[in-house]
């Protein structure tokens, strides 16, 4: 099982601010098939406006490849604004749930390796115990990694969310999207 | 609220229609009123009848369509035609999903509209009922957007939004999907003042910056070029376009969706461009310093190899859909807005230029290969049949076409004076689309004759609307060039395929050498009799098979007031020259192979 797939292309994270209605989820996804646009994460969300969902999404490709992307995603009617954050420093965020094999010989390492990842021990049953990793790819695949040898069982993903550091949000007001 | 009237009555809210209690489907009957729309083309069925009740008696004509393609297709002919929104309509399930085929037609040529469809009751969808389709994911990637109105009061507002949707910005198709139960709701009917959709803003005034960029680059070229797309039928654009190229003394190429954007008769128009295109076209584009892009997006039927297109220019790329910009050729100067706005601007303050040097070397590249009708071996010469009714029309028509041969003679012998003038499916190509198009323009177009050029091949996908042309007593002189082949198709077979005419012979007739030897036309066994099919519709008709009979019938046609068929029997080895082999370079244009 792989967390962190090993691609040429280096993935970019963008947010996307829509009209949070149905079937915009769907036209989103269907531009992505359509015009063949690798993705590698999708996640959806509201956001303190109810009208409004975000979505951050993780697609690979070249530089030419994402400028058409974010120019397809902002033709999108219900698409309200488009923020790539390849040149831009920001947070990312991805949750990942992950069962692992554990019985009493095994626990306590694994109980070590969480708490130097400082990931929190979710469930224990007597044969497994499901630890709850936050953070970026890097750091959950550096965490799967070392609990591969006990024997992942399952692993879940949100996908990753992200968000610019600094003081100034993404604002809607004002905003001239070309459509 | 006040009249402009002598009498300066009163319009009350109910003069217009508002403040009323209304259905659903009369809501409907009173957004066609307020956007203007006089006919709506399609069909009635189930999940339809309040909406076909509503219409009933109303200000919106109805035109009952043999098929919901050709009802969407109709909408489309009618809105090229004329710059007005068109509007089709069809019930749910397979009303819907027939209308798919014509809305990706209006969608990959940007024409302006609006489809309704009806959907089964609210509580029914998702439950596989009678006639049920999910119509807004089948649309979904062939429109420009679609709504599905699952309450009453979002109604008016969808309604007002789908037209304005469909005609700004870079237009195309909104489909608009209405529950049964919603067109029998009952909702106090307003009409809201203005629209105002936070995540759609079309951008249509230039930046500044980059079309002083584009002026420097006006002003330094020695062999510029105008490369002119569609946008410019769209955006009206013609009087700006002729006045930047008369200023900047700049020529001007052309694609397939802009014959009539720039007048054919002016001395700076060079020609059509492209696969199958003018040779000096073709060369200028790879030869010029500078192409000026204008409302086109660099199809591949255009560029021919992308690698080799125009190598040794800069770009400059003016279009309203950002997207178009650099997705597949890359540009040095973008401009993002409306055409006629941006081409205004750049008028204003361009270089006075006639580069004299270049336009004759265009002109002696023309001279070299101009576009030439092949002396006839006996039978009838398509490009000829096509010249005639240009003169007999100078160039003044509006033509419609299918896709095929027959659409690439009509756009090579069939140059247009004006824009609006020519409908043709150039994006999708859709077979089929020309006589439901035509049709759709006779009813915006009064003063000027229709005319269809369509093959065998791509005549029988809509020709079922005969019906809806007798019905409407509208006149379409339908000229089919029948040789009894898909010629486009074969075409390529003879060319590339061996001769292996693989499922594109339309005939009873099988003849693998019906390119060296050529058969007796007037003994072939044809599949249909076309003019039987036309007097079937109580239409006049005449079969025709060589040059001279070619004045005669057009006459016939001319006169007639109901429409008219002209069938031309061709030999199938006619092919459209020249030719630039699929993926190839431009330069490497075929003049002809015979």
């Amino acid at each position: 099982m792989q967390i962190n797939k090993d691609k040429q292309t280096p993935g970019h994270t963008i947010s996307v601010l829509v009209e949070n209605r149905a079937g915009v989820l769907a036209r989103i996804s269907g531009l992505f098939s359509a015009r063949g646009y690798n993705i590698d994460s999708l996640s959806v969300g509201t956001t303190d406006d109810p009208q409004i969902s975000r979505m951050t999404i993780v697609v690979r490709g070249d530089e030419q490849v994402l400028e058409q992307v974010c120019k397809q995603l902002n033709k999108l009617i219900d698409v309200i604004k488009v923020v790539d954050y390849l040149e831009t420093p920001h947070i990312e965020r991805n949750l990942a749930l992950i069962k692992v094999a554990a019985d009493k010989a095994t626990r306590s390492e694994l109980i070590q390796i969480c708490d130097i990842f400082r990931a929190k021990i979710v469930d224990v049953s007597v044969e497994s115990i499901i630890i709850e990793m936050t953070g970026d790819n890097e750091k959950i695949g550096a965490l799967a990694k070392m609990l591969r040898p006990f024997g992942i069982k399952e692993v879940c993903q949100t996908g990753v969310v992200a968000m610019a550091r600094g003081a100034k949000g993404i604002s809607i007001q004002e905003e001239r999207k070309p459509a | 609220m006040k009249t402009k009237t002598k009498n300066k009555k009163e319009i009350t809210k109910e003069d217009l229609g508002l403040g009323k209690e209304l259905t659903g489907a009369q809501i409907l009957v009173e957004a066609l009123i307020k956007e203007g729309v006089s006919q709506i083309f399609g069909i009635p069925g189930g999940s339809l009848l309040p909406a076909f009740d509503a219409l009933y008696g109303s200000k919106v004509k109805v035109v009952l369509t043999r098929h919901e393609q050709g009802a969407a297709h109709m909408a489309d002919g009618y809105a090229r035609a004329t710059g007005k929104v068109g509007v089709c309509i069809a019930t749910s399930g397979p009303g819907a999903t027939n209308l798919v085929t014509g809305l990706a037609t209006a969608n990959m040529d940007s024409i302006p509209v609006v489809a309704i469809t009806g959907q089964v009751a609210t509580h029914l969808i998702g439950n596989d009922a009678f006639q049920e389709a999910d119509a807004t994911g089948v649309m979904r990637p062939v429109t420009k957007h679609n709504f599905m109105v699952k309450n009453i009061q979002d109604l008016p507002r969808v309604l007002q939004e789908a037209f304005y949707i469909a005609r700004t910005g870079r237009p195309g198709p909104v489909h608009v999907d209405i529950p049964v139960d919603i067109q029998r709701a009952k909702l106090k009917f307003e009409w809201p003042d203005n629209i105002n959709i936070r995540s759609y803003k079309p951008k249509l005034v230039g930046h500044p910056l980059q079309i002083q960029r584009a002026i420097d680059l006006i002003g330094k070229s020695e062999k510029p070029l105008l490369y002119v797309g569609g946008g410019a039928i769209l955006s009206g654009a013609k009087d700006e376009l002729v006045a930047l190229s008369e200023k900047a003394g700049i020529p001007v190429v052309h694609t397939l969706m802009a014959n009539g954007a720039f007048p054919f008769d002016h001395p700076n128009y060079v020609g059509i461009m492209g696969m199958h295109g003018r040779y000096s076209s073709n060369i200028a584009t790879q030869n010029c310093d500078l192409l000026i892009s204008c409302g086109a997006r660099f199809d591949d039927r255009v560029t021919g190899s992308v690698k080799t297109f125009s190598r040794n220019s800069k770009k400059i790329h003016i279009d309203v859909d950002p997207s178009n910009i650099g997705k597949t050729v890359a540009v040095d100067v973008p401009v993002v807005g409306d055409l006629k706005t941006v081409l205004a601007k750049i008028t204003e303050n361009v270089k006075s230029s006639d580069h004299k040097t270049w336009r004759k070397q265009i002109q002696e590249w023309d001279n070299k290969h101009p576009f030439t009708i092949k002396a006839s071996k006996g039978s009838l010469q398509p490009q000829f049949l096509i010249q005639e009714v240009h003169k007999l029309t100078h160039g003044e028509a509006v033509v419609a076409t299918g896709v095929g041969q027959h659409q690439m003679w009509a756009m090579q012998w069939y140059p247009c004076k004006n824009p609006r003038q020519f409908l043709t499916s150039g994006g999708l190509g859709t077979m089929g689309y020309g006589f439901p198009a035509a049709l759709g323009a006779t009813f915006g177009v009064t003063d000027k004759p229709v005319v269809c050029f369509d093959g065998d091949g791509s005549f029988q996908m809509t020709m079922t609307e005969l019906g809806t042309a007798v019905q409407e007593k509208k006149k379409v002189i339908i000229v089919v060039i029948n040789n009894y082949y898909l010629g486009m198709v074969r075409q390529w077979q003879e060319l590339f395929y061996k001769q292996r005419f693989s499922g594109s012979n339309l005939s009873y007739f099988k003849d693998e050498n019906s390119h060296k030897v050529h058969p007796d036309l007037k003994k072939l066994d044809y599949i249909p009799d076309f003019i039987k099919i036309a007097h079937a519709y109580g239409l006049k008709a005449v079969r025709i098979y060589k040059d001279e009979e070619i004045a005669g019938a057009l006459k016939k046609a001319m006169a007639s007031d109901k429409t008219f068929l002209i069938e031309a029997m061709i030999s199938p080895g006619e092919k459209v020259w020249p030719m630039v082999p699929a993926g190839a370079s431009l330069d490497e244009t075929i003049v002809d192979m015979a």
